[in-house]
């Protein structure tokens, strides 16, 4: 991850936490354009400390116990179904055909913003290219669960 | 497994085959491989793939004719457990296989195989060449065991008294009023204790026993998947997989260094009654002490010092024992005789610091209890030292047998290799 992008991005804004307080810079406009290195480092710190014990550093996961990151139906499919396994957890589904041992913890403690930016950056390391997962989508998906 | 049967009773049916007769004139000397199956060994001692069954191969037992038998946690091609024939190389070709379910236990003592799914336990009655002859209707005689994913695989032994012992293992980390959910705190009087989190005694040829027909042998193990009967002690051992964690639950207790270092894997001999603590407590290696788990008020440095027994030895943490086995063979030298063999199965749970285990390792044993230091006995199932720092292991090691010869074997889950494991210096 130390692109010089990234590093660049840092310079930029030397807090990474100021993006996810200002949803309106242009970091977090929906568009098509490429996806920030703030909001990538962001993330990766969101998953290295909530996921990374149990989905390892390279998103491989551990052979019948906790399924990989990359390239699954999952983490590239409906982002709606994405973010719902992060608010819900997870337990006793069959992954692209393997079952696994482990349970998904919910992570409904997280914030909005880091849902959002740990699925940007799970949906874009790994092999991963997929869109950006935006705050409001999960926002969005928090309220229809309380309903 | 142990091989207590030193008579070889000759069929009355001396026509009775190559199987027995083979049995009976062992070949002299096994060849190891040239590469000694990729494995690290201690001088004097060679291994080879004794076969390659390309199934998940969790734990494995040798009949006194040396028969193995190697039980599957998934089927494959309909079969749960395999059936392997010994040839004069050594080697052993798959014969064929039957049980229709996954599961890890497996077992045999006196003329009976014993298997368990992860729900149920099951016994074959075996003939005089080591066979099974009731593939396909086997008795069932436990059944109904608790299996919520988590820490789902049953082991199974016996003592000397007719009792067969099973693993339940808790269906949770820490017993956590949210399981693994940072910060969530334990329940009181954890409920999980009541069907699981122990060692259930049954008897061996009872059929359809249940919780009820059964007694909780020992409490506060929170998986178990090695285990084994030491002979000389005439006692259970068992090898418990230590909580994981701490620091991601805890964050503001441990570190992440921490986390990796503890629990440590302990080694557990147990009576009758006994409670080895989970979820109240876990064991820090470094400074020999029970520590209140941070669920329970703990903040890894408050230690509880009466009512959980204390292991009999400690290993590093994470590093997943799920085999145990005491030897009892001759061929090994006089230092193995009635030490134990432990297979750590390798960590996923000290990312982000390099990951340990997967090898066999050598403890001591004197009058039935460790003495002395630990030692890694058979390396490298990983393939590289690269590989078992990052978890990605070609192979690793899972249940171990001991064959009629003294030979050991150990099983792998990943690719089912069978590695038969020799002593040839003489
Ligand atoms: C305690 C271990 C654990 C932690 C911590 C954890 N997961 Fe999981 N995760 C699992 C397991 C186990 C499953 C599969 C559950 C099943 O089989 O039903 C899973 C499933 C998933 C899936 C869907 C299946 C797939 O592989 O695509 C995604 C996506 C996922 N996790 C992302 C995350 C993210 C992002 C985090 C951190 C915010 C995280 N997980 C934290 C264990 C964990």
């Amino acid at each position: 991850m130390k692109s010089p992008f990234l590093i660049a991005a840092f310079a930029l804004l030397s807090l990474p936490t100021l993006a996810q307080k200002k949803p309106a810079t242009p970091t977090q406009k929906p568009a098509a354009s490429a996806i920030s290195g703030a909001v990538l480092a962001s993330g990766k710190k969101v998953y290295t400390q909530n996921c990374l014990t149990c989905h390892m550093a390279d998103g491989g996961g551990v052979q019948n116990m906790n399924p990989p990151l990359s390239k699954t139906s999952y983490v590239l499919g409906d982002k709606n179904r994405l973010i719902n396994i992060l608010l819900n957890g997870m337990e006793d589904q069959d992954i692209d055909g393997e079952s696994y041992q482990n349970v998904m913890p919910a992570h409904d403690f997280l914030t909005d913003q880091q849902i959002a930016d740990v699925l940007t950056y799970v949906r874009n390391s790994f092999g991963n290219k997929a869109s950006a997962v935006q705050a409001g989508e999960v926002k969005t998906a928090r309220a229809a669960k309380k309903k | 497994m142990k091989n207590t049967l030193t008579r070889f009773l000759l069929p009355a049916t001396a026509v009775a085959g190559s199987l027995a007769l083979y049995a009976l004139t062992p070949p002299a000397r096994v060849v190891p491989d040239a590469d000694n199956a990729g494995l690290k060994l201690p001088a004097g001692f060679g291994a080879l793939v004794a076969a390659e069954t390309g199934g998940r191969a969790r734990h494995l037992t040798v009949t006194p004719q040396g028969v193995v038998y190697v039980k599957l946690s998934r089927v494959k091609d309909g079969k749960g457990i395999l059936t392997l024939h010994p040839t004069s190389t050594g080697k052993a070709t798959i014969a064929g296989g039957f049980g229709g379910y996954g599961g890890t236990g497996m077992y045999n003592k006196d003329g009976y195989l014993y298997a368990s799914s992860d729900e149920d336990v099951y016994r074959y009655k075996l003939d005089s060449k080591g066979e099974v002859t009731n593939p396909t209707q086997p008795e069932k005689i436990i059944t109904g065991l608790i299996n919520r994913k988590q820490h789902e695989s049953k082991s199974v032994v016996l003592d000397n008294s007719g009792n067969i012992y099973v693993n339940v293992g808790a269906y949770s980390n820490s017993c956590q009023e949210r399981d693994r959910r940072p910060g969530s705190l334990g329940m009181p009087n954890c409920p999980v204790l009541d069907s699981a989190g122990g060692i259930w005694q049954f008897k061996a040829n009872k059929l359809n026993q249940k919780y009820g027909d059964g007694m909780r042998y020992a409490t506060g193990l929170r998986n178990v998947v090695g285990l084994d009967w030491n002979q000389q002690g005439n006692k259970l051992f068992v090898m418990q997989h230590g909580r994981d964690q701490l620091h991601t639950l805890f964050p503001d207790k441990y570190t992440e260094k921490e986390s990796a270092q503890f629990p440590a894997e302990c080694m557990y001999a147990l009576d009758k009654g006994d409670n080895a603590g989970w979820p109240y407590i876990y064991y820090n290696q470094e400074i020999n002490k029970k520590m209140m788990a941070p669920e329970y008020g703990g903040d890894g440095k408050k230690t509880v010092d009466d009512k959980y027994i204390d292991p009999a030895a400690a290993y590093p943490a994470h590093m997943a024992p799920n085999g145990l086995l005491f030897y009892t063979g001759s061929m090994f030298p006089e230092k193995y005789k009635n030490g134990a063999f432990i297979a750590f199965h390798g960590s996923w749970n000290r990312a982000p610091e390099p990951q340990k285990g997967y090898f066999v390792v050598f403890q001591p044993f004197k009058n039935g209890k460790p003495s002395g230091n630990w030692e890694v006995f058979a390396d490298n199932f990983a393939g590289s030292p690269e590989k078992a720092a990052s978890g990605r292991a070609d192979h690793r090691p899972c249940g171990l047998a001991q064959g009629p010869d003294g030979s050991l074997y150990v099983s792998d889950d990943v690719k089912g290799t069978i590695y038969r494991i020799v002593y040839n210096k003489k």
